[in-house]
Formats: structure tokens, sequence, C-alpha cells
């Protein structure tokens, strides 16, 4: 260190500038905090954004095709698909020798499922092609063109062709396009036909059962915080135990439970028929329809609501009623003017919450719901699971994660991040 | 017992309508079982007219009178009904005899402020009432899953000789099943192996970047805050969507590059997975009871010469080690309780208990789910419990702590 320096600024122990110094403190109190945070950060940008960003990038992904039938997809290119002719020689030169290529390494399959999604049948036409495919010499076995027409009639068809030219390139629109029941022709984006259109009504039903149950937590949460908030602390504490019981039991009892409730041999049914007030023949269908759904949603996610609500009626004053009363309020004037608004902010906390969770939901609906009850995700699970259209399942997600993202950022706004608390 | 002059109804006519309109209730719902519902409304209407007219004048002898009502009333159920009718007549005979005097003495006035009008005394109890219904929707089928794990067939409902009381209609067979069936028992043994190792990596992890999260200087602090909580807010499927593409590719380099066993590398994804979901809730619980932390100690502590390790470990950790625990169980819920993210990152060998419990909902369904049902709400009792302990505890230590 340097002891002799101006006399205009000030020094510190060491002699250096005191403001060098401080700045000094202030970096290394920075890199502290980051050292200590940088392990989970790099594990939560690993763990976790990583593999959101690669659904991200899936949605659009579209290298199948031209990976698989790499000559056929550079061939294809001059040709004119809305000419209504077939392609000529050459293209299907070069399909034959990609599809024998493919067939020897066996991933003609994989390319096959692809293209099926979008017609099916042309799973069965690789898969016959291919082997045949197998046993054809290039140099000599031509042409192509009648060949491939004589293994399947399909080849035949200029609206194959079409499909192979519109999904050739390596980034696609499609599954954005299939998420919202539309398809990717040679002419453009167009409506899916009227028998394959489910998405739009899932995506509706979804939105529209998630206000159901958002607004029937309110309904139920809104005395229920009320009361816990005025009554005197022992009781209110004793009360809450009948919240946060229901909060910390397992998502899945809570589901059996309803189900056995519910169902048509159920312990509501039952009692309903011991009462004659259903008779043994008509017993209420309650379960594998919406209703199960809402009913078992509304139970699971009410503490949700509950909590974020009874937290903002704490600080509300409950002299501010008995003022408004003394000032010469009704009731109902003195709860609508004076405590509603206050109690607002709460409100919204938790129908954000509530909103945002249901929308995401797959258990509950998936167990109660039927076919008629089940939302948006079970069709993504539904599809990463069973069908495998993982680039239509990415696609769902991706649509899904914007909206839940926009009220994160909504609910941010009104509550904000910090607020976050959790029962207890 | 002075009785109001100017209300419009004696004490006496109101108890005597009340407890028409209440037995009528309770005729017209057992005559509607039975056959003929305006002949259980008549009856129970002028039964408990009749109880209500000479206990009111027996009123001085108040406890005989309820006891009798009880008494009467359980002979009553037991010759009609049998046990179940002793069990009834006993809630009846109590809650009118209650009920009664309640309203006849005007007890319902004595808690709540002298000046309110009657209909607003009224509105006091609905709303108790409506509370009260909403409490029962909430708890109800938590409380119907435990008896019915004890049921001695495979039923999901209650069979007639449970509703005898009947030892028979009993058993602790779903319990058995759950001990001695090799799925169940493999998919224990996950859940007990993979939450707590998931937790301890979230608790160690989300421990030190909460402290480095409440330091007084972080750059970037609101974005960082937000990447950490972002597992909490996603919704499960989008993040087991990623997952599921993200994790086979990594799986899959685990295994072909770098040799490792198959099962192994399935529970370190899903471990893996598993931390990542618990993260948030140890970041928010550790960083709330940082904010009551007074700093000057850690500054006490490195003047009278500990090193910064042996302050963390002597100093601030006890200090926060209720938020950090409870952080913990909120970790340990989270994935003891996970389903969607297994079943998307894990293949079989990683069944869980939660998994087991989904495919035994969905396809084969078994009572013995109820057993694990209720085993799991006594698990999650116990979390509650020590929960509550440790939020006092918190609450205690920082009354203590000085500033």
């Amino acid at each position: 260190m340097v002891n002799s320096s101006p006399n205009s600024t000030l020094l510190s122990a060491d002699g250096t500038p005191l403001k060098k110094s401080l700045s000094r403190s202030l970096r290394q109190q920075k890199i502290r905090a980051l050292l200590l945070i940088s392990p989970l950060l790099i594990f939560i940008l690993v763990a976790f954004i990583m593999p959101i960003v690669s659904m991200l990038s899936r949605s659009v992904e579209n290298d199948l095709v031209s990976q698989t039938l790499p000559a056929t997809v550079s061939a294809i290119q001059s040709w004119d698909a809305l000419s209504g002719e077939l392609p000529d020689e050459l293209v299907y030169k070069a399909f034959a020798q990609d599809i024998q290529n493919a067939a020897k390494v066996k991933v003609h399959t994989k390319v096959a499922l692809r293209l099926n999604y979008e017609k099916s049948g042309i799973a069965s036409l690789f898969k016959k092609t291919a082997r045949k495919a197998k046993k054809w010499d290039m140099e000599t076995d031509g042409p192509f063109k009648e060949k491939l027409i004589k293994v399947h009639k399909g080849w035949g068809e200029v609206e194959v062709w079409q499909i192979i030219k519109t999904h050739s390139p390596r980034y696609t629109s499609g599954y954005f396009l299939n998420a919202i029941d539309m398809r990717k022709t040679a002419e453009g984006a167009d409506f899916q036909p009227e028998d394959k259109t489910i998405l739009i009504k899932l995506f509706q039903r979804t939105l529209v059962m998630s206000l159901i149950i958002t607004f029937s937590c309110i309904l139920l949460g809104y005395p229920v915080a009320w009361l816990l908030a005025n009554l005197p602390m022992r009781q209110a504490n004793l009360l809450m135990i009948l919240v946060l019981l229901p909060f910390w039991t397992s998502l899945l009892v809570r589901t059996s439970a309803w189900k056995v409730m519910l169902q048509q041999q159920g312990v509501i049914n039952d009692i309903l028929v011991q009462l004659s007030l259903v008779s043994d023949d008509a017993r209420l269908i309650m379960i594998n329809n919406e209703i199960g759904t809402i009913v078992a949603m509304t139970h699971i996610l009410l503490p949700f609501m509950i909590l974020p609500m009874y937290s903002v009626m704490q600080t509300i004053p409950p002299s501010y009623l008995r003022a408004a009363k003394s000032l010469g309020a009704t009731n109902w004037t003195a709860f609508w003017r004076v405590y509603f608004p206050q109690s607002i902010p709460g409100i919204g906390a938790g129908s954000i919450l509530v909103f945002i969770l249901a929308i995401g939901y797959y258990i509950t609906p998936e167990i109660v719901g039927g076919t008629k009850g089940v939302f948006i995700s079970n069709r993504i699970a539904y599809h990463i699971l069973k069908s495998l259209n993982w680039g239509l399942a990415a696609a769902l997600g991706t649509i899904l994660l914007v909206a839940v993202l926009i009220l994160y950022w909504t609910y941010d706004k009104i509550v904000g991040i910090d607020n976050v608390k959790l029962g207890g | 017992m002075s009785e109001p002059k100017n209300s419009f109804l004696s004490p006496f006519v109101f108890t005597l309508i009340c407890m028409a309109m209440m037995g009528g209730l309770i005729g017209l719902v057992a005559g509607v079982a039975n056959g003929s519902g305006p002949l259980g409304l008549i009856s129970g209407a002028l039964f408990m007219f009749l109880i209500s007219f000479l206990a009111i004048f027996l009123r001085q002898k108040e406890l005989i009178v309820r006891y009798s009502i009880c008494f009467f009333l359980i002979i009553f159920g037991f010759l009609f009904i049998g046990i179940i009718g002793v069990f009834l007549g006993l809630i009846l005979g109590w809650f009118s005899g209650w009920f009664l005097y309640w309203l006849n003495l005007g007890r319902y006035r004595a808690k709540l402020q002298p000046y309110l009008s009657a209909g607003q005394v009224l509105w006091h109890y609905t709303f108790r009432v409506i509370c009260g219904v909403i409490f029962v929707f909430l708890i109800t089928p938590i409380l119907v899953v435990m008896p019915l794990s004890f049921n001695a067939q495979d039923f999901f409902t209650f069979t007639p000789e449970m509703l005898r009381f009947d030892p028979d209609g009993y058993s602790l067979k779903h319990y058995k099943d759950f001990f001695t069936n090799n799925e169940w028992q493999r998919s224990f043994k996950n859940s007990l192996l993979i939450a707590p190792v998931a937790t301890i990596v979230s608790v160690s992890l989300g421990t030190l970047a909460a402290i480095g999260l409440s330091q007084s200087h972080v750059p970037f602090k609101r974005a960082i805050t937000a990447i950490l909580i972002s597992p909490m807010i996603v919704p499960l499927i989008i993040s087991a969507t990623g997952m599921f593409f993200f994790y086979s590719h990594v799986g899959n380099f685990l295994e072909d590059r770098i040799g490792l066993d198959k099962n192994f590398v399935g529970y370190v994804k899903v471990i893996l997975a598993h931390s990542v979901l618990g993260i948030p809730f140890v970041i928010i619980t550790v960083t709330a009871t940082l904010v009551g932390f007074d700093s000057s100690l850690t500054r006490a502590a490195a003047n009278m010469g500990a090193d910064p390790v042996k302050t963390f470990f002597k100093i601030q950790m006890p200090l926060i080690l209720p938020g950090v625990i409870s952080g913990g169980l909120f970790a340990f819920i989270t994935s003891f309780d996970e389903v969607v993210v297994v079943m998307f990152v894990g293949s079989t060998n990683q069944k869980t208990l939660p998994w087991q419990m989904f495919t035994g909902l969905r396809e084969q369904i078994s009572p013995t789910i109820l057993a694990v049902a209720t085993i799991l709400v006594a698990i999650s009792i116990a979390l509650l419990v020590t929960l509550e302990l440790l939020r006092r505890r918190s609450e205690r230590l920082r009354g203590l702590s000085p500033g």
C-alpha cells in the first residue's frame, strides 16, 4: 500500500482513499453474496430452467424429416407442391435412397410416426416401403417412380408428397397450429376437420372450470377467513387446524376421499338412498364428470384461498366497522363500503393463486373427471405418455406456461413476489 | 330470567315455535325415509312441542329435565332403530335439551353486545352455521377415509355391519395387505429413499442461497429471487413436461457415456427433479426467518475471533434452525406427495407411494389405498404438530434475541 496521497482525500486506516476502500468492501460483500447463491442458482438453471427451455425449443423443432430423409428434402425443394402433379423421378430416386438408408439403421419408424400425426396411413405406407426397399439396388433398379407406386399406391398421391414437403424445414409452426386445432398444409395454415377439433374446446373448458373453481373458493373461503380473523386468537388457532389439516394432507388422499364420497356406490349416494331422497336406481352421477372435478378441486384448493385472505383480513381493524355503523351505516353498507374494499387484496391474491394452480392441475381431474371433466394438462400427459406426440405436448405446455406467466406477472403487480406466504 | 316486555313474541311462544319447527324437520326426514313424509312432519313437530312445553314449566330443575330428555330419546332410538338409534338419540336429546333452554332463557344474547337487534343476532348465528358447514366440507372427506380403511370387505362405502358397530364388519386386512404386498412395500421404500435425499439436497443448497439473498447488497436480487422461486410458480405439468425431455437426455448421457447403472441413474434423475421442486419452500421459509436475524451477532462473533464457518454453525445456525427445519418439512412433503414429475422422469423401478396410489385409483381399485391414505393422514398430522411447535419455538427465540 502506498502511504503518500493528496491531502484533500480522506484515507482509511491502511492509507487507501476511503472511497476506494469502501467500494472494495462493497464489491467483496457482493461477491460473497453471489458466491453463496451461485451453487443453487446454477443448480436451478441447469435442472429446471434448461428443461423448460428445451421444452420450448422442442415445440418448434422439426429435424426428424430433414435428418432421416436428407436427399429427398433437398430434391423436393424444386417441386411446386401446388401444381397438382407428382414430383419427378429425381425426387423418387432420392426418396428410395433415403428410405433404404433409414431402413438399414431402423430409424424410418420414427419419421413414419411423425408424419402419421398429419395423415393417418402414412406409417403403414413407410413401413411397407422400407421392408421392400432394403432389397433394392440403387444403381440398376430404376426408375423408382413406377417402382414405389407399385409397392404402395400411396406414393401416387400428391398429398403425401405435399406433407413431406410441408414438414421438411428444420423449424415448424406445425405443433402450435395443431395445439389450436389447426394444421399445416401445402396451401398454408388451415382448420382441422370438425371431428378432430378438441383442443380449443379443452382450453375453453380448462379456463371456464378454473374460473368456476376460483369463484366457489372465494364464496366458501371468504366467510371462513372472516370468522378466523375476527375470533379471539385461541379459538381462531383451533379452527385454523381444520384449514391446515386438509392443506397438509396428501393430494392423493384427498382425491381418493372424494372418489369414495362421490361414487355411485359411495358415501353421499348411500346416505341419500337411506333417507329416500334418491331412489336406489336413480343414484346421482357426481363423478367422472364436471361436478366431480369442480367439487374435489374446490376442496383441495380452498386452503390456498383462505390463507391469503386470512392474512389480509387480520390487518383490518374491527373498529372501522363499528365506526361506520356508529356514523349511521346499515350492516350491509358498513360491510360493502368499508370492510370489503379493504379485503380485496386478499381476494385477489387468493384468486390468482388458486387460478394458477387450477389451470395446471392434472392428478385430480384425471381421477374424478372422467372424460368430461379433464383439463388441458391431461391432454399434455396423454401426448407424453401414450400417443408420444411430444412436439404437440411441448406446444401445449408452452401455451399454458405463457398464460401462467402472464397471470404471475399480474400477481406480482397486485401483491408482490415477496408477499408469498405459506400457511403456518 | 327477566323477559323482555317489548318483543312481539314472548320467549315462551318463540321457543315452542322453534322447537316444533326443528322437530318437524327431523320428523320429515325420518318420515320420508319410512314412507310417509307428512305423518313424520306432524308427529315430530307435536313431539317436540310437548317436550318443550313440559321443559319450560320445569325450568327450575334444568339438569334433571335435560338428562331425562336424553334418556327418553335414547330408549326411543334403541327401540325403533337399534344401536345407531342410541347414538342418534343421545345426540338429538343432548342438543334439544341445550337448544331449548338456550332459546327460552335468552342465553343466545349473553355473549353478544346488548344493543344488537333481533335480525343482527339471527344473522350472527346464521353466519356461524354457514361457516360450520364449510368447515364440515373441509374436514369430512379426510375423516370419512379413516373408518372406511378398517372395512372388512372390499367396498368403498359403509357396510351394514359397520353401521351396526359389529366387530365382524371391521378388520385390519387392508393394513396387512399394505405391509405384506411387495408392490406397496417397494413403492413405500422408494418414497422413503427419494424424499429424504431430495430434502437434504434442497435444504443444504437452499439455506446457503437464502443466507446469500438476505445480505444487504445483492446484485440482481429481484431477478435471482424470481428464478429461484420459479419451480413453485410453473405448473407441475409443465415442469414435468420440460424435465421429461431434458432428463431423458441426461439419463442417456450418464448411462451410455459414463456407464452408470441404469437403476441408479433413475434415482438420481428423480431426486434431482424433486429437490428442484422443494427449493422455493426452503428459500421462502429461511429468508423469512433471516428477516428477524440480528446481524450484529455475527459481527460480535467475528470480533471475538470466530471464523465465518464457526460463526455460521455456532451462532447463525441455531437461531435460524426452526426456519430451516420447517422449510425442510415443506420440501419433504412436496417430494413425498409428488406424482406427476416422478411419473414423467422416473421408470417403474422408481415408483413412489403416491404413484402407486394413483395407478391404484385409476385402474384396479383396492381399499388398501384407504389404509395408505389413513397412514398418510397420520403422517401429515405429525408434520403439522411439528411445524406448530417449531413456529412457537422460533417466536420464543426471537423474543429472547436482542434487537
